[in-house]
């Protein structure tokens, strides 16, 4: 069984031994989630990002077999269908006010070559 | 000097009603208190003087010609993760610095309908992830009891402003404690409902399947008026429930005697300070007195629970924040190269630290290889803890023990290290994995600073949870108290 | 026997046409102005929420029933999580691990009049993406979200198909089923309808696939069977060349005839699916798939087959009929006028008026050429008030002027001549004018025969009862 004195008692992982998750890693992250990262950023990621994966390892040990994931938190529920009626009307002007570049009712973003 | 402030939410609506003050008054009176508390607390991001004049004035009118709802003139906070009609609703990031929503969350919708008069939108934790409200692109949030010290997070402006007595009530959410944490740090009361309670149409998403809007307010009784007006079912949410809401205003006045309360022995643990552990039991001796009968009951996953926050969270908040691109609104970079330099720069300069960080972690959990170790697998723990509940809640009625581990800490202490931060919420997750209602309420003082007892109940008990608080409430005084200077 | 074997599974995404958005309630209406039909759900705004569209799930029961697939009880949407900007969310709502059907079939006819059964390994929904112009806007991209959050179908074939035609083949049934169960109005340049191929070749006998390339965005039945002959080449001669066929995508370029490598978007995507948290499973009673079967118009298949017990047509007449679920109940209207001429029925109407229809590029239910009026066209010559050639021109007259049958003949005085004795006193004036060609013929030059038919036919206008003309001419000629 586990007990909080086990998390409680976790510390923060010293230097000299190896991180578990490598820079390149992280710079493949970042770019698998379009965040732009300096070079002084990715270390300082790969520590505590290191740190938060050994914390979540505590999971491995738990006895999961033939036990169904949960995702849905109510269990038993299904999904409501709506009926197929239009009753949205045209607001775009409204909503593109937000819009950073919008040009003949079009959203902008540089050139996309496909 | 007015002390119109000092009234609850109850009082307030009561006195409105009565016409023993206008609503213009009374919100003069707490957005000049707003205005003076900012320096020292910051509590708000946006300040809505002159809405909230008109509808103050708007109220009066229908309270004159003997309408209004419930809640007609009461003067309220919005935490900025709902989206308010004409309003900037940021979500305390840069990315949404300038956002002006066009449309209200449904919460924010109803409590219109009921008559409240929203103050503004309060700081919080970016995009509600923290637990101090330190991570806000607008400054931290102090905590009204002692300004060195964190509110508690995510929803610190609304729990600051309710402790100050700046608003007589607040909206937040709590995905993990971000209600119930606050409310415990600031002495006040914090409800998260169950999962589908309340609708999250236009509450900006975090973690959607453990988000759930809540309220801050002084008492449970509040708490009960305004969670009347916040629940229902909402067609614009699939997991909006829809299951009848009961007057919990009437129902929390049901008598205590027979509560079967369930002590978690697994909260009571090395890492409780002491002191907050008196405060807990003292109040659990008053319960005994009331009429409750005690046990220990033991759920063995939930130490689990914060590792299984830590992927489920993450992962679904990678996916939620996806849309925020700078191509439709939010943030831009400055002459982006092409798109992969707008995508990148663009969400890099929005985001800070922590939100990046969770981003980043959520999309490991979910890659190609991990997804069964981590994102699978925190989904079946997470079976495995609400299974846990289900069985606890066989042979008793609610469970009770420390909404937090201390009481609140001095701002910048736990910054240096996430996992320590992530450690504040480990009382309070478990309610959100297994999608469960809890309140968390004042019951004593620790060096000056209040401490929270939480209440947790199965699916769908408000009323009785919300009873067996205002029932300490009848007992005790804690939820009067007012922090020094504010009161 | 080829040495290379080639392999082709398609995958077909279908627009569903549900008046409203899989997840909101926005118009799914083709041609709006830019960003007009794009509410704050399509958007991708702060705090939106999706909510499943009931016709779309009726419609993809409809597809599974129609392709005799397995129906999930409960089936699961999943996010696709990708960047780029025509999809607002940053994931696209789709379904993965648990999609709505499964294993169906169906039948392909081949050009050699066989037939073969491909597998579908399933269908799921999924919300479409907007659209990205480039046209006219210089350093810039343009997004309309208009199309973002259409339902689609997608519809994933086994690799089973083994040459191009099979392919066209395949398309083409997917095409007609999805227009027979109104749940997809088929329409490829609106882009309703488009159909991506994995191709890959093997040496033939081998056991293994060999490496498989998408081509992406097929939107004709010709494009589809180019595409896949020139990577089918490509690959072929990649292969024999000493190189290796790279798993990727490709974008068939009409013009050129070719396929092209479509790198930039294939930078190794992980699209990290996780069930959506924000929709519920779809539960689906056994009470609601039995009603949705009960409400299946009468299919393609088995509408052929009863076309050619009841009618007594062809497997390829009845196959050509059934393409549409408009053309075969227009044949079957035409036919229940004139039911003693099945057979006629159906050359006309996959003959002139097909041809008319091409010509002006309409539909048969555009009604140019109602299904009774062609009936009555149909009862002349049956009833030998005129020939079937005579019918060609009154039918020309009919098209252009909108008249009935009867309206044209008399106007033009077409009735076939029946009288004996008048197409006697005609052939007497033709063997009077011709008496050379008359005495070569009983000389033994049979082929003159035709020679006479055709001056009888002249000189009456082409009225004259050819059965008649040919007994009469004939005895007269001895």
């Amino acid at each position: 069984m586990y007990d909080f004195a086990q998390v409680f008692s976790f510390h923060p992982r010293i230097l000299l031994t190896p991180m578990s998750l490598t820079r390149e890693q992280i710079a493949s992250i970042a770019a698998l989630a379009r965040l732009e990262l300096t070079a002084a950023e990715i270390p300082v990621y790969q520590e505590t990002l290191s740190q938060i994966v050994d914390f979540i390892g505590a999971l491995e040990r738990a006895p999961t077999t033939g036990v169904a994931p949960m995702a849905h938190p109510l269990p038993g529920l299904s999904q409501r269908l709506r009926p197929d009626l239009v009753t949205e009307v045209d607001r775009h002007e409204e909503y593109q006010a937000n819009a950073p570049q919008v040009a003949a009712g079009l959203y902008l973003v540089p050139k996309v070559i496909e | 000097m007015s002390d119109l402030h000092s009234g609850t939410l109850t009082q307030l609506a009561a006195g409105l009603r009565a016409r023993k003050f206008s609503s213009v008054e009374l919100v003069t009176a707490l957005l000049d208190r707003v205005e003076r508390s900012q320096a020292s607390l910051n509590a708000f991001i946006s300040v809505t003087r002159a809405q909230a004049l008109a509808g103050a004035a708007a109220a009066d009118r229908a309270l004159a010609a003997g309408g209004g709802g419930a809640l007609t003139g009461v003067p309220i906070a919005h935490k900025d993760i709902f989206c308010t009609q004409g309003v900037r609703t940021t979500c305390g990031s840069r990315m949404l610095e300038n956002f002006v929503s066009p449309y209200d969350a449904t919460v924010v919708a109803k409590l219109k309908r009921a008559g409240a008069v929203t103050l503004g939108k309060t700081n919080m934790d970016e995009f509600a992830m923290g637990s101090s409200s330190e991570t806000s692109y607008f400054g931290p949030v102090r905590n009204p009891w002692d300004p060195r010290l964190v509110p508690g997070g995510s929803s610190g402006g609304s729990a600051a402003a309710v402790a100050a007595r700046l608003v007589a009530g607040a909206t937040a959410t709590d995905t993990g404690g971000s209600i119930r944490q606050p409310a415990a740090l600031c002495g006040i009361t914090g409800l998260k409902p169950t999962y589908g309670r309340v609708s999250r149409y236009g509450m900006i998403a975090f973690a959607s399947s453990l988000d759930q809007g809540g309220v801050l307010t002084a008492s449970a009784a509040d708490a009960a008026l305004m969670l009347r007006e916040m629940a229902g079912f909402d067609a614009n949410d699939s997991t909006s429930v829809d299951a009848e809401v009961p007057d919990y205003v009437a129902a929390i006045e049901q008598p205590l005697a027979g509560l079967r309360i369930g002590l978690l022995k697994e909260f009571f643990d090395p890492g409780l300070d002491p002191q907050n552990e008196q405060r807990v039991r003292e109040a659990l001796k008053v319960y005994e007195q009331l009429g409750a009968k005690l046990s220990v009951v033991s759920l063995p996953n939930l130490p689990l629970s914060v590792p299984v926050y830590y992927v489920v969270a993450p992962a679904e908040c990678s996916s939620n924040l996806a849309r925020f691109d700078g191509v439709r609104f939010g943030h831009r970079c400055e002459n982006p190269r092409d798109l992969t330099d707008l995508y990148r720069r663009s969400r890099g300069e929005g985001f800070g630290a922590e939100v990046k960080r969770r981003i980043m972690t959520g999309t490991y959990v979910l890659s190609a290889g991990y997804f069964d170790a981590y994102y699978l697998k925190a989904q079946r723990v997470r079976q495995l803890i609400s299974a846990d509940f289900t069985r606890a809640f066989k042979d008793v009625d609610v469970l009770m023990g420390p909404t937090t581990p201390t009481p609140a800490f001095a701002i910048g202490a736990k910054t240096e290290d996430p996992i320590t931060m992530y450690l504040n919420d480990i009382y309070t997750i478990g309610a959100n994995l297994a999608g469960l209602p809890a309140v968390s309420i004042p019951c004593g003082f620790v060096r000056e600073l209040p401490v929270g007892l939480q209440i947790v109940g199965p699916h769908f008990s408000e009323a009785r949870i919300l009873g067996a608080a205002h029932a300490l409430q009848r007992a005790t005084d804690w939820h009067t108290r007012v922090p020094p200077g504010y009161a | 026997m080829s040495a290379w074997e080639t392999v082709i599974g398609l995958e077909i995404h279908a627009q569903l046409s549900t008046r409203s958005k899989i997840f909101s309630a926005s118009a799914t209406a083709y041609g709006a102005p830019p960003n007009a039909q794009a509410n704050l759900v399509d958007l991708g705004y702060p705090g939106v929420l999706p909510v499943l569209n009931a016709e779309s799930v009726r419609m993809a029961v409809k597809l599974g029933l129609a392709i005799k697939a397995r129906i999930a009880p409960q089936s699961v949407f999943a996010r696709k999580n990708y960047f780029y900007p025509d999809l607002p969310k940053g994931y696209q709502i789709s379904q993965y691990e648990l999609p709505i059907v499964a294993n169906g079939t169906l039948d392909i006819e081949l050009e050699d009049g066989s037939r073969k059964t491909i597998g579908i390994t399933r269908a799921h929904l999924e919300e479409d993406a907007g659209k990205s112009l480039h046209e006219g806007l210089p350093g810039v991209t343009g997004i309309d979200l208009n199309r973002a959050g259409t339902p689609l179908v997608e519809i994933v074939s086994e690799p089973d198909m083994r040459s191009a035609k099979e392919a066209v083949a395949y398309m083409k049934k997917v095409h007609t089923l999805v227009r027979y169960l109104e749940i997809c109005d088929g329409n490829m340049q609106e882009g309703s309808f488009r159909c991506d191929a994995n191709v890959s070749v093997r040496k033939t006998g081998a056991d293994k696939f060999g490496t498989r390339a998408e081509i992406k965005n097929l939107n004709s039945f010709r494009y589809i069977e180019r595409a896949i002959n020139f990577e089918v080449e490509r690959q072929i001669e990649l292969i024999e060349s000493g190189g290796k066929v790279v798993q990727e995508t490709r974008l068939y370029d009409p013009d050129k005839g070719e396929t092209r490598s479509m790198r930039s978007k294939e930078e190794a995507n992980d699209y990290r699916y996780f069930p959506d948290p924000d929709l519920l499973p779809v539960v689906l009673e056994e009470a609601f798939v039995e009603s949705v079967r009960n409400s299946l118009p009468e299919l393609p298949d088995p509408k052929a087959a009863r076309f050619v017990s009841q009618y007594a047509l062809s497997a390829y007449d009845a196959s050509v009929l059934t393409v549409s679920r408009e053309l075969a109940d227009y044949y079957e209207a035409v036919v229940r006028e004139v039911p003693q001429e099945p057979k006629l029925a159906a050359n006309w109407v996959m003959g002139d008026l097909a041809a008319a229809l091409n010509r002006e590029n309409l539909e048969v239910s555009a009604g140019k050429m109602p299904a009774t009026r062609l009936a009555g066209l149909l009862q002349r010559i049956n009833d030998q008030t005129i020939s079937g050639k005579i019918a060609k021109e009154v039918f020309e007259a009919m098209w252009s002027d909108g008249a009935t049958a009867d309206a044209v003949i008399a106007q033009k005085g077409l009735r076939q001549i029946t009288d004996a004795g008048a197409i006697e006193r005609v052939i007497d004036e033709v063997l009077a004018k011709n008496p050379g060609q008359l005495a070569d013929y009983r000389a033994g030059k049979d082929k003159l025969f035709g020679f006479f038919v055709g001056q009888v036919m002249k000189a009456t206008g082409g009225k004259a009862n050819p059965v008649q003309l040919n007994e009469l001419l004939l005895r007269k000629l001895k």
